[in-house]
C-alpha cells in the first residue's frame, strides 16, 4: 500500500514510504516533526497550515503526502538562515504582528508570496492577498503593518521575498506516478 | 513607585521569537513514546436515546487498541461539575456525564472513545462504532424550551429551567409611573462561536507505577483544570501535573473543563500509555462551548429631557444541554450587574431565565456578559434619544456618571472605581470630527449610499477579584494573582505566574514590570507560566484579569525582594536601613551615593550567606498572592461610520475609533494589539457571525466555510486612543483591556448602521446585520411606505 516519495523540504531532500491517506501537513508535521505548519480547519479555510509548494502557497492540510512527490517545499522552519531571521519573521516581531501565533507561519508565507508577485502592495492589495489566511486574535492591521515592513526590508536589502532554495523545482510532481 | 523605564514603553514581545520560527511547542505537538491516538465518537442527534452499541467492528479495525463506552467510565470518572454556582437563583446542576449512557442531548454528545496506534486508525475505528438511537423531540430555542409541552431535557430541571434570577435596586414601578417616555425593545444576542485559530486538544500520560498523571490541555487555567480533574477523575492534585504549553488563542473556550480531557485521562490511566486527542474543527463548532444566545424583553423609563429613570426586562439565556463550567455567571453577575453602563440609572428590576435546551453548552465567550449588557444598554440610549429627538450623543452625555462621582455604587450594588467617561467621549469625537460627520448626514447621499454614525460608551467590570465577593457571587475559585519571583546568584530573574497568557503577551508586560521594579535589564527577566508543577497556583486568564491581578502580584513580590535587598545593602554598608535608597538597580546611602551595592552584589551575598544581617534567611525569593481590593472598570467610547448601500443592503464600515481608558498601560503596543483584536471580534458579531441551528438541532454553520470569521480585507483600519485614568486600588494603576473592544463594538456598530436606516423608518434589526438582514428590511421599508404589505 505504501508509496515512495521524495520531496525536498527547506532545502533537505527526503525519501520515505508514506500511506496513501496521509495528509501532507501530517507528513511534515509527524514524519518530518517540522510543527511549526499548523492546523487549523481541515476545509481550506484558516490558513494556519499554509506552505510554499514548488514556489506557490498552498494549504498543506488539503494535499496528500503522495501529490508532494518531486515538490520542493518551504516551511516556517526553512525561513530563518543562516541564524538570522527572515526579513517577513523581523516585520512581524518589530509590528507585533501576531498574538496568539498560531496563525503567524500560515500568514507570513502567504505574506511572502504577495511579496514576490509585488514588492510594493497597497494595504488593499495585502489585505486581498491574505484572505485565505484566518487570524482571529490581531484584527489584521498589525500583520497588514507587518507586510509593509516586510516590503520595505526586502526592497532595502534587494533580495528575493522567497528565498531562491524554495522555489528551485526538482521532479516537479511527476514520480510517484 | 520605583523609578520606571520600561512601563508604558513599546518593548517588542519577548514571545515572539519561538513563534515565527515554528519552534512554539502547542498540545498537538507534543509527542511521547508509545503515544496513542484517540478519536471521540459523538451523537449526530440532538437529543435520543442510546438503545444500543457495537463495538464489534471498531474493534476489529487495524491499529484500534481500545474502545471504551460511558459504561466503562463508571465509577473512575465523575460528572463534569458546574462552578459557578449563582446564589439566590434556585440553580439545577444536573449531571453531566463524560460520556453519555442513556441518553444525548445534543448534537457532539460523547458516545465512545476510539484508542488507536496512529489518528487515521482512531478515525476509522470511530466510524465504525454502530449506535442505536431512538430520537427524542428536540428544541433548541430558550424561550421554546420553557413553554409547555416542550421536551424536558434533565428531570430535575422543571419547564428545563436552570435558574431564575434577578437583580432589582431602587424602585422601578415609581420610575415607570413618572416616566414621560418609555422605550421597550426585544433584542436577540445571537449565538456565537470562539474560534480559537488552534482546536482543543489534551494528551495524557499516566504512569500506572507511581500513579502520577501528565496532561497536556489547551487550557487558560491549567490549576482550575488541575484542581476540577483532580475530582472529576479521583487522582490526588498533588499527583496530577497539568501543563498548557502554548495555546492559540481561547477568547474563553480554553477556560472550561470538558468532557473529552476527562476522557482522555481516563483511556490513558487504563491503558498504561500516554494518549493524544486533538479536536478537529468539525468538532470545536460542535462541543467547544459557545457564547451569548440571549433573547430579552426591556424597557427604559426616561424623562422628556432625556434623563434615565429606571429599567426592567427579562432576559432568557439559552445555557445548551448542559452546565459548562462556568455558565450560569455569565448571563447574571457578569450581565445583569452592569446594566447601569456609564449611566446614574436610578432603578432596576431585571430577571434572567437560564434554560436547557439540545444545543452545545454555552459559557464564557470574550467579553462575557458584559457585550450583552453594553448592546442592551447603548442601543435603548439610541432608541431613546430617537424617540425623544435627542442627538444620541447628548443623552450619554446627560447621564454619565460624573468623574467628581467616583467611587460610584451603581443601583446594581457594585462599586465603579474610577471613571472620566466625558473625556473619553470628547475626545473620540474630536477623533472623528463628529459634527462634520452629522453634517455630511445632513447633506444626504450623493452616491446613493445612505450614511450612519454610531456610538458606544462602555464601563466594563473586569480585573476579576476580589476573592470575598467571588464567594459571595458563588463562584467556586478565588480570584486572586499570584508571582514567585526568584532571583538566582548572578543576578538573573524567573518569575514563576499563576496566570496563563495565550497570545496577549503578558510574558512580555510582566517583564516589563518586573525590570523595572527590580533595576534590572529586562533581558535578564524570564516569565515562565502553565505547568502547575512550577508555578504557583493561579486562578487563570479571563475576564481582562491577568494584567490587572497577575502584573499587580509581580510588583508586589518584587517590592518584597526590593526590601530583603534593602536589609542585606545595609548591613554591608553599615547603613541605618531606613537611610538606604533602591533606585536604577543600586542600594546607596541617603545623601552618599557613592556608599553603594547593586542589586547583583546585594542578590550573591544573600546567596552566599557569609555575612547577613543577623536571623535573615539566605537566599533571594519571594512570592505574592495579590487578591484586589475591588474590581476595576475600563471603559471609553467607540465612534463608527458606515456606508450602507440600499441596492445591496451591504454595511462598509467607513471609520472606527476607539478611544480606550484602561488606566495605566504598560506595554501599549499590545494594548493596542487587543483592542483591535478586540473590536474585530465584536464587530464580526454586529455584521456577520452567528451559529445557527435547525429545528432539529443540527449546527448549520458547521465549518469554517458556513461561519463567518472575518477576513483582513473585510475589517477597517483602526484608530486608537487611550485616555489614563489609573485605578486608585491597583499599585500599578492598571485595569485591563483585553476584551473591551468585544464589549464597545458591537453597538457602536449596530447603532451606526440604524442610524443610517433611521430615515427610511427602521428602527431595530437583530445582529448580525448581514447585507441579506439589512436589504429585507430596506425593502419592506419601502413596500410600507408605499402602502403595499410584504
Amino acid at each position: 500500500m505504501k508509496r515512495a516519495i521524495t520531496v525536498t523540504v527547506n532545502g533537505v531532500t527526503h525519501h520515505h514510504e508514506v500511506e496513501p491517506r496521509l495528509l501532507l501537513v501530517h507528513y511534515l508535521r509527524e514524519v518530518l516533526g517540522l510543527t511549526g505548519t499548523h492546523i487549523g480547519c481541515d476545509t481550506t479555510s484558516c490558513g494556519a497550515c499554509t506552505i510554499l509548494f514548488n514556489g506557490l502557497t498552498a494549504k498543506s492540510c488539503n494535499l496528500l503526502a503522495v501529490q508532494a512527490n518531486g515538490a520542493t517545499i518551504l516551511t516556517v522552519e526553512g525561513l530563518a538562515q543562516d541564524g538570522r531571521l527572515h526579513p517577513i519573521q523581523e516585520a512581524f516581531w518589530e509590528e507585533h504582528g501576531l498574538q496568539c501565533g498560531f496563525c503567524t507561519p500560515g500568514m507570513m508565507l502567504s505574506a511572502l508570496q504577495i511579496l514576490a508577485r509585488n514588492p510594493d502592495p497597497s494595504e488593499a492589495e495585502i489585505r486581498h492577498g491574505l484572505d485565505g489566511n484566518l487570524c482571529r486574535c490581531t484584527g489584521y492591521q498589525h500583520i497588514v503593518n507587518s507586510v509593509q515592513n516586510a516590503a520595505r526590508r526586502l526592497k532595502a536589502e534587494a533580495v528575493p521575498a522567497i528565498p531562491v532554495t524554495a522555489t528551485a523545482q526538482s521532479a516537479g510532481g511527476k514520480g510517484g506516478r | 513607585m520605583a523609578v520606571t523605564k520600561l512601563f508604558g514603553a513599546k518593548v517588542k514581545r519577548r514571545e515572539d521569537p519561538r513563534l515565527i520560527t515554528g519552534k512554539a511547542i502547542y498540545t498537538d505537538d507534543v509527542k511521547l513514546p508509545g503515544l496513542l491516538h484517540a478519536a471521540i465518537v459523538r451523537s449526530p442527534h440532538a437529543h435520543a436515546r442510546i438503545v444500543g452499541i457495537d463495538l464489534s467492528g471498531a474493534r476489529q479495525t487495524p491499529g484500534v487498541v481500545a474502545v471504551f463506552t460511558g459504561a466503562d467510565l463508571a465509577g473512575k470518572v465523575g460528572p463534569l461539575p458546574c462552578a459557578w454556582l449563582i446564589p439566590n437563583a434556585d440553580l439545577k446542576t444536573p449531571p453531566h456525564p463524560a460520556i453519555a449512557t442513556d441518553r444525548v442531548r445534543y448534537v457532539g454528545d460523547a458516545v465512545a472513545v476510539v484508542v488507536a496506534e496512529d489518528r487515521y486508525s482512531a478515525r476509522d475505528g470511530a466510524d465504525r462504532v454502530k449506535v442505536d438511537y431512538a430520537p427524542l423531540p428536540v428544541v433548541t430555542a430558550a424561550e421554546q424550551a420553557v413553554a409547555g409541552g416542550a421536551p424536558l431535557l434533565h428531570e430535575q430541571a422543571p419547564q428545563n429551567i436552570a435558574f431564575r434570577w434577578k437583580v432589582t435596586g431602587g424602585d422601578a414601578a415609581a420610575a415607570f409611573a413618572q416616566a414621560d417616555a418609555v422605550i421597550s425593545q426585544r433584542f436577540v444576542n445571537q449565538r456565537l462561536i470562539a474560534n480559537a485559530m488552534e482546536t482543543r486538544g489534551a494528551v495524557a500520560d499516566y504512569n500506572p507505577n507511581t500513579g502520577d498523571l501528565t496532561l497536556w490541555v489547551t487550557s487558560q487555567n491549567p490549576h482550575i483544570h488541575r484542581v476540577i480533574l483532580s475530582g472529576v477523575l479521583g487522582i490526588p492534585e498533588h499527583r496530577l501535573r497539568v501543563i498548557s504549553p502554548e495555546v492559540g488563542g481561547g477568547f474563553g473556550s480554553k477556560i472550561f473543563v470538558y468532557p473529552d480531557e476527562a476522557i482522555v485521562a481516563f483511556c490513558s490511566r487504563e491503558l498504561g500509555r500516554p494518549v493524544k486527542w486533538v479536536e478537529d474543527r468539525r468538532e470545536n463548532y460542535l462541543v467547544t462551548a459557545h457564547g451569548r444566545d440571549h433573547v430579552t424583553d426591556v424597557a427604559l423609563a426616561v424623562r422628556r429631557d432625556g434623563t434615565l429613570l429606571g429599567l426592567r426586562g427579562r432576559t432568557y439565556a439559552n445555557l445548551g444541554a448542559y452546565l459548562s463550567t462556568a455558565a450560569p455567571g455569565v448571563p447574571t453577575i457578569l450581565h445583569g450587574l452592569m446594566l447601569s453602563g456609564a449611566y446614574v440609572l436610578p432603578a432596576i428590576d431585571y430577571e434572567v431565565v437560564g434554560v436547557f435546551t439540545n444545543t452545545a453548552p454555552v459559557d464564557a465567550y470574550r467579553g462575557a456578559g458584559r457585550p450583552e449588557a453594553t448592546y442592551l444598554v447603548e442601543r435603548l440610549m439610541d432608541l431613546a434619544a430617537g424617540e425623544l429627538g435627542l442627538d444620541p450623543i447628548e443623552i450619554r452625555r446627560r447621564n454619565f456618571i460624573r468623574k467628581e462621582q467616583f467611587p460610584y455604587t451603581v443601583v446594581t450594588g457594585i462599586t465603579y472605581d474610577s471613571g472620566d467617561y466625558e473625556h473619553a467621549l470628547d475626545t473620540a469625537l474630536r477623533m472623528l470630527d463628529y459634527p462634520a460627520w452629522r453634517e455630511r448626514q445632513r447633506r444626504g447621499p450623493t452616491d446613493g449610499k445612505l450614511i450612519g454614525i454610531g456610538a458606544c460608551t462602555y464601563v466594563e467590570i473586569c480585573g476579576l477579584g476580589p476573592s470575598p465577593v467571588a464567594g459571595a457571587v458563588g463562584f467556586q475559585g478565588g480570584l486572586w494573582g499570584s508571582a514567585v519571583i526568584r532571583v538566582h546568584p548572578t543576578g538573573k530573574v524567573n518569575v514563576f505566574i499563576g496566570e496563563k497568557p495565550h497570545g496577549q503577551g503578558e510574558e512580555t508586560t510582566f517583564a516589563q514590570v518586573v525590570s523595572d521594579e527590580l533595576g534590572v535589564p529586562i533581558d535578564d527577566v524570564q516569565v515562565i507560566y502553565g505547568d502547575t508543577a512550577v508555578t504557583p497556583m493561579g486562578w487563570g486568564t479571563y475576564g481582562s484579569r491577568t494584567t490587572p491581578v497577575g502584573a499587580a502580584a509581580c510588583a508586589v513580590a518584587a517590592r518584597k525582594i526590593i526590601e530583603k535587598g534593602r536589609k542585606i545593602a545595609a548591613h554591608l554598608l553599615e547603613a541605618p536601613e531606613a537611610d538606604v535608597r533602591f533606585e536604577g538597580g543600586r542600594y546607596f546611602v541617603e545623601g552618599a551615593p557613592s556608599r553603594a551595592k547593586t542589586f547583583q552584589e546585594v542578590t550573591l551575598q544573600a546567596y552566599l550567606a557569609w555575612n547577613l544581617p543577623p536571623g535573615l534567611e539566605p537566599g533571594m525569593e519571594a512570592s505574592a498572592f495579590y487578591d484586589p481590593p475591588n474590581f476595576t472598570y475600563p471603559f471609553g467610547t467607540h465612534l463608527c461610520t458606515v456606508e450602507v448601500d440600499p441596492e445591496t443592503g451591504g454595511a462598509a464600515i467607513t471609520n472606527y475609533i476607539a478611544v480606550d481608558d484602561c488606566g495605566r498601560a504598560i506595554n501599549p503596543l499590545i494594548v493596542d494589539g487587543q483592542v483591535h483584536g478586540g473590536i474585530t471580534q465584536g464587530m464580526a458579531q454586529a455584521l456577520w457571525e452567528a451559529a445557527v441551528y435547525d429545528d432539529r438541532g443540527q449546527l448549520l454553520t458547521g465549518t469554517m466555510m458556513d461561519y463567518a470569521v472575518p477576513k483582513a480585507s473585510q475589517v477597517p483600519l483602526f484608530v486608537t486612543a487611550r485616555t489614563e485614568t489609573p485605578s486608585p486600588h491597583h499599585p500599578l494603576g492598571v485595569k485591563g483591556v483585553g476584551e473591551t473592544g468585544t464589549i464597545a463594538s458591537p453597538a457602536a456598530v449596530v447603532n451606526a448602521v440604524l442610524d443610517a436606516l433611521r430615515p427610511l423608518g427602521i428602527r431595530h434589526l437583530d445582529m448580525p446585520l448581514t447585507g441579506n438582514c439589512i436589504w429585507n428590511a430596506i425593502q419592506q421599508a419601502r413596500m410600507k411606505t408605499k402602502g403595499v404589505s410584504p
